[in-house]
């Protein structure tokens, strides 16, 4: 049988969509630009009143960031779709769920963890204390994978389709809203001195339920727009 | 009831036994939609706390609730038209959607209308509405995915698929937006006490039935137009006497 | 050995075809003839899995698709209208990257030598965007000279080719269906190979 191991296969599909968007650097950055800039946005249209810049930081960033993963979605699978190399992967007798993941995986490295890593320096603009930092940062990591993984649904049914970017909103955004909730509650939390910790171990339940099922019903909702 | 419901899962049969349906559900509706609105409007009696405002109650009520209802009976309609591959139960979960949509929008309309003299606010961030205003993206989603697939069989299936996923996400919203709301403090729309008056409990059912009635009936019609549509180039669509003229 | 019976198709509203059956075997080249839009790309497709057909099965080897799935997956490769190869990777990447995912990895020199027989001397490294169209679409068909796979279903192959390609791609059939493989194909241009009697389905 010519089956790769999972690992062996999610580490091919990895490397290719690393090396894809590598050759395509733009793409990435904008992504990256997209999200400071609308983080940046926000003093300038509320003012510059640090008390409520600080209350209103951890929920302007997570807004960012589920825009900029929105943003970012038409990545995943429309250029492969696009090309043919999408339906040849559904030829090969790998499973597809695994190599959802590991395109999942590649847009969250390239979309998500450059948000994540960011979000620090975002956070001092809102004059955010060290703590409240820390847990934005905790809470952006474990819940950007679910955006992403949220985001591959969407994507995955509105394959091809016209409306773009704004119907794969539409349908991805109302699923977020428990990741946004819980990301901004942990921060909130922790300002207000009580423990992040229920909300974050909330993030980490979403974050399991969403590896069980969405490569799953990713490659489902895959097969049903090669149709 | 010994009826060969197979034979009804055709679409060409399920037209007729529809049609001859809808007024037996649509008089009754319209009926108990008025008994409901009289007694609501006129009988009930005053309520202590909210005054003559609270009346809304009796179409915001039964509105969310069927919301969510219909949610559920459209998902598993999509559900049984993905695993068993019959036409005429994606059909229905697309005949489905705008009523379900429809209540939903009443719903949060109602609320806000009731929140104005409750609250001096046209809306109120109460978990309950909050829910409603996301279950009402999760209809325009699914009508709006419905809308741009032309191929009537992915359609279909992509918004089975979603409808699914949408409905295992409903109470994650909803206890989500639960613990959001007493997080940030925010207010509660309640009814002034938990026994309510005979005449608001029977206006409240009135109004809970004749919407029910109401929505299946307005469904069928849908369906049936979604058959002619899917159908237009058999047969048996051609041999109906809407058609033949 | 590929059997169909009774396959039927619809796209949209209409029915393509109904009540298809053949059988193919090793070494045997099946031509899908039919005028436009009467579902030979929809025929291939259904072979190759992604649609469901409306009534009617396909075995390979005595077992239904539907329970086979790897199995079947492992002997078969597709070409159709697009070329499947990423224009930011060069030729020899796309097909390093083919064959590590069809599970029958092959080695840079093999690789090498199925782009130049394929006419690509000297363009292995280069990035798939500046190559022409013909040469992209050698580039695709060079995928067929480094797969194990024993059922081809190609869907006009010999697009964007000029004269010698179209030479070259009867030579390289021929050799698969020496081997005891088996090709499905669709063809606006003619497509011959020399010593092998072509059987025709006719779609209406």
């Amino acid at each position: 049988m010519n089956t790769l191991s999972v690992y062996s296969l999610l580490d091919l599909v990895i490397r290719r969509d690393v090396i894809l968007a590598m050759r395509r650097r733009a793409d990435v950055l904008t992504t990256l630009i997209f999200f400071v800039l609308v983080v940046s946005l926000f003093p300038l249209a509320v003012g510059s009143e640090m008390d409520m810049l600080r209350k209103m930081a951890p929920g302007v960033v997570w807004v960012a960031a589920l825009l900029a993963s929105m943003l970012s979605l038409g990545r995943m699978f429309s250029a492969d779709f696009q090309d043919g190399t999408l339906e040849q992967m559904m030829l090969v007798p790998q499973s597809l769920s695994m190599m959802v993941l590991g395109k999942i995986a590649a847009h969250w490295m390239l979309s998500g963890l450059p948000l994540v890593l960011i979000a620090p320096v975002l956070g001092l603009q809102f004059d955010m204390s060290g703590d409240a930092l820390l847990v934005l940062v905790i809470s952006l990591l474990i819940g950007t994978p679910v955006l992403s993984m949220i985001g591959a649904f969407g994507a995955a049914l509105t394959l091809g389709l016209r409306g773009g970017g704004v119907l794969v909103s539409l349908l991805v955004l109302p699923l977020c809203v428990p990741v946004l909730i819980f990301g901004t509650g942990a921060v909130t939390a922790v300002t207000g001195g009580v423990s992040a910790a229920p909300n974050l171990a909330l993030l980490g339940a979403f974050l399991l339920m969403s590896l069980l099922f969405t490569p799953w019903v990713s490659a489902l909702a895959l097969r049903i727009s090669m149709e | 009831m010994a009826i060969n419901w197979f034979k009804y899962s055709a679409p060409s049969t399920f037209y007729g036994l529809a049609g001859k349906m809808i007024p037996w559900l649509a008089w009754p509706a319209a009926l108990l939609f008025c008994t409901g609105m009289y007694i609501g409007f006129f009988v009930a009696p005053t309520d202590a706390v909210q005054s003559e405002a609270y009346r809304i109650i009796f179409v915001h009520v039964p509105a969310s609730i069927l919301s969510m209802l219909i949610y559920l009976v459209m998902a598993g309609y999509a559900a049984l038209g993905l695993i068993f591959n019959t036409r005429l139960s994606s059909m229905m979960a697309t005949a489905l959607a705008p009523t379900g949509a429809l209540f939903a929008f009443i719903s949060l309309w109602t609320g806000a209308l009731w929140g104005k003299p409750m609250w001096g606010a046209w809306w109120v961030w109460d978990a309950r509405l909050t829910s409603e205003l996301i279950l009402l993206f999760l209809y325009l989603g699914f009508i709006a995915l419905q809308s741009s697939i032309e191929d009537p069989r992915r359609a279909d299936r992509a918004g089975a698929l979603l409808a699914i996923v949408g409905s295992v996400n409903v109470p994650i919203i909803y206890f989500s937006v639960q613990w959001w709301n007493t997080m940030h403090q925010g207010s509660t729309v309640k009814l002034s006490g938990t026994s309510m008056h005979i005449a608001m409990q029977q206006a409240m059912f009135s109004m809970l039935a004749a919407m029910w009635l109401y929505a299946i009936a307005i469904s069928l019609s849908r369906v049936r137009s979604i058959i002619l549509e899917r159908e237009r180039n058999t047969l048996w669509v051609a041999e109906l006497a809407e058609v033949k003229q | 050995m590929l059997e169909v019976t009774g396959l039927a198709c619809a796209r949209g509203e209409h029915q393509l075809f109904a009540g298809l059956s053949f059988a193919l075997t090793g070494g045997e080249l099946l031509q899908v003839q039919g005028e436009n839009g009467s579902g030979k790309t929809t025929l291939l497709r259904t072979l190759c899995g992604y649609i469901q057909p409306s009534a009617g099965e396909i075995r390979w080897h005595g077992k239904s698709l539907r329970e086979l799935d790897d199995e079947y997956y492992a002997n078969i490769v597709y070409l159709g209208h697009a070329n499947a190869i990423k224009d930011e990777l060069n030729a020899l990447e796309n097909l390093r990257i083919s064959s590590a995912l069809s599970g029958w990895a092959v080695s840079d020199s093999v690789a090498i030598a199925a782009l130049r027989r394929m006419g690509l001397r000297g363009r292995e490294t280069f990035p798939v965007k500046v190559l022409s169209q013909g040469q992209r679409r050698r580039v695709a068909l060079a995928r067929l000279l480094i797969s194990k796979a024993s059922l081809w279903i190609l869907d006009e192959p010999l697009a964007a080719l000029d004269v010698n390609a179209v030479g070259l791609m009867q030579e390289i059939l021929g050799e698969h269906l020496g081997n005891h493989g088996m090709v499905v194909f669709t063809t606006h241009q003619t497509l011959e190979v020399a010593g092998v009697a072509t059987r025709l389905l006719k779609l209406s």
